[in-house]
């Protein structure tokens, strides 16, 4: 980063310091180029409040979502036991993730195979840092904005989390609206459950077409994700209309970190 | 006296056919794999009085939802009638109830009301089934027995409202005829704010024929009754009654939580650390298979869910892999999962417990093109409104297909190798895990 290093637990660790969260990147923020913006973006807003934190670096591995939601219990728990040994060893309380789907993974999945933090999607944190006025949001270059929100599923049904996202972009004075489905009733991206990573099956309609559509029916400014899989399909969907000149996709953290030019 | 007694017998009949069609439930039910589910039993309660009773996951469909109500409350309230007529029948009185006066008035005419109610809701749900043609209704999966099983339904209990209706009309005119066994000393026993309007339809009629008129219906309605007791359980509309346990042993733990395999748990255990002490394996126990092939492989609460599923079509119509044209259809599933099992218990009773007949659930119900097109998003577990759980059966189908089978689509063979690797699943190195840090 320009104007400041993140850190890794290890090097944390050797200068005698323990963070107050760590950031669990993910390999789609650490590798997908469009992700990897949004974990700066994370990282960013993470140092501009002061929040002591770290990442796993080069330890960080998987943490067996689409292995699992595929279908292969084996290697989920392979990921699961070696990231719980690792996560233990730096005894690690709390954990912030910009994925949906490692939050639901870690949350909900690895207690009962020995790895108990508190973890919270990025959107939480971000609502915490207002909620506690760590982190200051007033307006900015969306205000006026006509913004939409695509509920991710793993952070809305599989984990009942719709407010604090949304809280979050209101704080930019923008005009938010809803789709038609949306919160409990929301359309997947079409992403979920490994689908991320292999061709869909016969049918008349791609699910990000048909939820883009949706989307762009409410004539946003930007489509607001906070899911690096949404992001993909969403803006991939509104490819698909040439409507990409007039609407963006962004994730909640980077317009948070755009709104307020945090660096 | 013949009447009670012919009565009393048909009452036994009924019960003795319900109670052996239910036991034939059970026992098919607890084919399935064991699972503890006696934890949390207030939150249960609260859900059940809240799912079940409350209804309250019909309301996203306010129309559906106002006449679903009507009838239900309709059909409980009801039921309130029926012990009358039973006590009625064995006993040869008439009108047994009626000794509380006003209340029973009240009741009475209450009940009108609601058969009136529940006619008006069969028509609807009548037109929206055969005329409007709602989509859900018509789906791949609707074919022609769950078509008519739903039009039985709804032409039954408009034929058993009727005359509930009818029943009551003749009643009202032998009392004011003032016929023996019908009217009393105090005056109109019960009231029939409803049944009433029909009296310019019968007041031509003699003592006799109003007599046999309202025998008719009445015998009519209580035999209806019966039959329809013993239709249930072969009907999607078992729903009335397995609404209720169903929801009691609802998921708790959050939708996108899965269940962790402990199986699989000692095992990764065992290769991480060969010295781990992991429980014993019973060495006469016959080895569980990895995920489901067939119904015995799913858990008990997998097998009550399809018995619950009334077909109703809210998971498949919000399933997005269904909504966009794939062959998936989460309400097919559970219709696939009930009709296996019923096959199976079928099986059992004519061949023995061992019998195999050489099929499964998984090839010969339901493909592995519908598996795959999961999203695993939980839009149906959402919609149903008694808390079915389709994708937990699809993911036990995933997970035998890929540790008994090795038979997942190439890609995802692929993305599992590279997080095997590599450690994600696409092909980086894990060196380049902190790239994003330093770049602009």
């Amino acid at each position: 980063m320009e104007n400041f290093k993140v850190l890794t637990m290890a090097e944390m660790m050797a200068n005698g310091e323990k963070p107050e969260v760590l950031f669990w990147v993910g390999c789609a923020g650490s590798f997908d180029d469009r992700a990897k913006k949004v974990t700066k973006a994370i990282a960013k807003i993470l140092h501009a409040t002061g929040v002591k934190f770290a990442v796993l670096g080069t330890e960080e591995s998987c943490s067996g979502d689409p292995a699992k939601r595929a279908g292969n219990e084996f290697l989920f728990q392979m990921q699961a036991m070696n990231n719980i040994m690792i996560l233990n060893g730096y005894e690690v309380t709390k954990i912030v993730t910009g994925c949906p789907h490692c939050f639901n993974t870690l949350k909900n999945e690895y207690p009962s195979l020995g790895g108990n933090y508190e973890v919270l999607h990025h959107s939480q944190l971000l609502q915490q840092l207002i909620d506690t006025g760590k982190l200051k949001v007033a307006g900015g270059t969306f205000k006026g904005k006509k913004i939409v929100f695509h509920d991710p599923c793993y952070l809305g049904r599989a984990n009942n989390e719709y407010e604090a996202p949304r809280s979050v972009i209101q704080k930019l004075d923008i005009y938010l609206t809803e789709m038609k489905r949306s919160k409990a009733n929301g359309l997947c991206c079409g992403a979920g459950g490994a689908q991320m990573f292999k061709e869909p099956e016969n049918g008349v309609k791609d699910i990000n077409v048909e939820r883009a559509e949706e989307a762009l029916q409410t004539d946003p400014d930007v489509i607001a994700v906070g899911c690096p899989f949404c992001n993909t399909m969403m803006t991939d969907g509104v490819k698909n209309f040439n409507k990409e000149d007039k609407v963006q996709v962004k994730d909640i953290a980077e317009l948070i970190a755009e709104a307020i030019d945090i660096k | 006296m013949i009447s009670s007694i012919l009565f009393t017998i048909l009452l036994v009949i009924g019960v003795i056919l319900f109670t052996k069609k239910i036991r034939e439930v059970i026992r098919n039910i607890q084919l399935g794999r064991k699972l503890d589910l006696s934890d949390r039993s207030s939150e249960r309660w609260a859900t059940m009085a809240r799912v079940a009773l409350g209804q309250s996951k019909m309301g996203s469909r306010p129309v559906a939802a106002f006449f679903h109500v009507l009838i239900y409350v309709g059909f409980i309230i009801i039921n309130i009638e029926v012990i009358e007529i039973i006590i009625d029948g064995v006993f040869g009185t008439h009108r047994v109830l009626s000794f509380m006066g006003g209340l029973y008035d009240v009741l009475i005419g209450s009940f009108e009301f609601l058969a009136i109610g529940v006619l008006a809701a069969c028509f609807v749900f009548l037109s929206r089934r055969n005329i409007i043609k709602l989509r859900r209704f018509h789906m791949r999966e609707m074919t022609k027995w769950p078509k008519s099983d739903a039009n039985i339904i709804l032409f039954t209990e408009i034929l058993l409202m009727s005359a509930f209706l009818i029943m009551n009309a003749c009643d009202y005119q032998l009392q004011m005829m003032g016929a023996e066994h019908y009217s009393r000393a105090t005056g109109i026993v019960g009231a029939f704010p409803v049944s009433s309007m029909l009296l310019p339809m019968i007041s031509g009629m003699s003592v006799d024929s109003l007599i046999i008129l309202e025998r008719s219906c009445w015998w009519f309605h209580i035999i209806g009754i019966l039959a329809f007791l013993n239709y249930v359980p072969y009907s999607k509309h078992f729903h009335i009654l397995l609404a209720f346990p169903n929801t009691y042993y609802s998921k708790l733990t959050p939708k996108g939580e899965f269940t962790n395999m402990e199986s699989v748990t000692n095992e990764v255990k065992l290769m991480m650390d060969p010295t781990a002490a992991v429980p014993a394996v019973d060495p006469n126990a016959a080895p569980q298979r990895f995920g489901a092939k067939d119904v015995k492989d799913l858990t008990w609460k997998q097998l009550m869910d399809s018995y619950s599923c009334t077909e109703c079509g809210r998971c498949t119509s919000s399933c997005p892999a269904n909504l966009t044209g794939k062959l998936l259809s989460p309400r097919k599933i559970m219709m696939d999962t009930r009709d296996r099992l019923e096959e199976v218990g079928k099986n059992i009773d004519q061949h023995g417990a061992d019998h195999d007949d050489g099929k499964s659930l998984l090839g010969n119900y339901i493909t592995e093109e519908e598996l795959w097109a999961c999203t695993t998003c939980n839009a149906c577990t959402e919609a149903c409104p008694v808390n079915i759980d389709p994708l937990s059966i699809i993911v036990e189908m995933r997970r035998y297909l890929v540790m008994e089978q090795s038979s997942a689509p190439t890609e995802l063979n692929g993305m599992f190798t590279k997080i095997e690797n590599n450690g994600a699943p696409w092909q980086f190195s894990p060196a380049d895990r902190m790239n994003w840090a330093n770049e602009d």
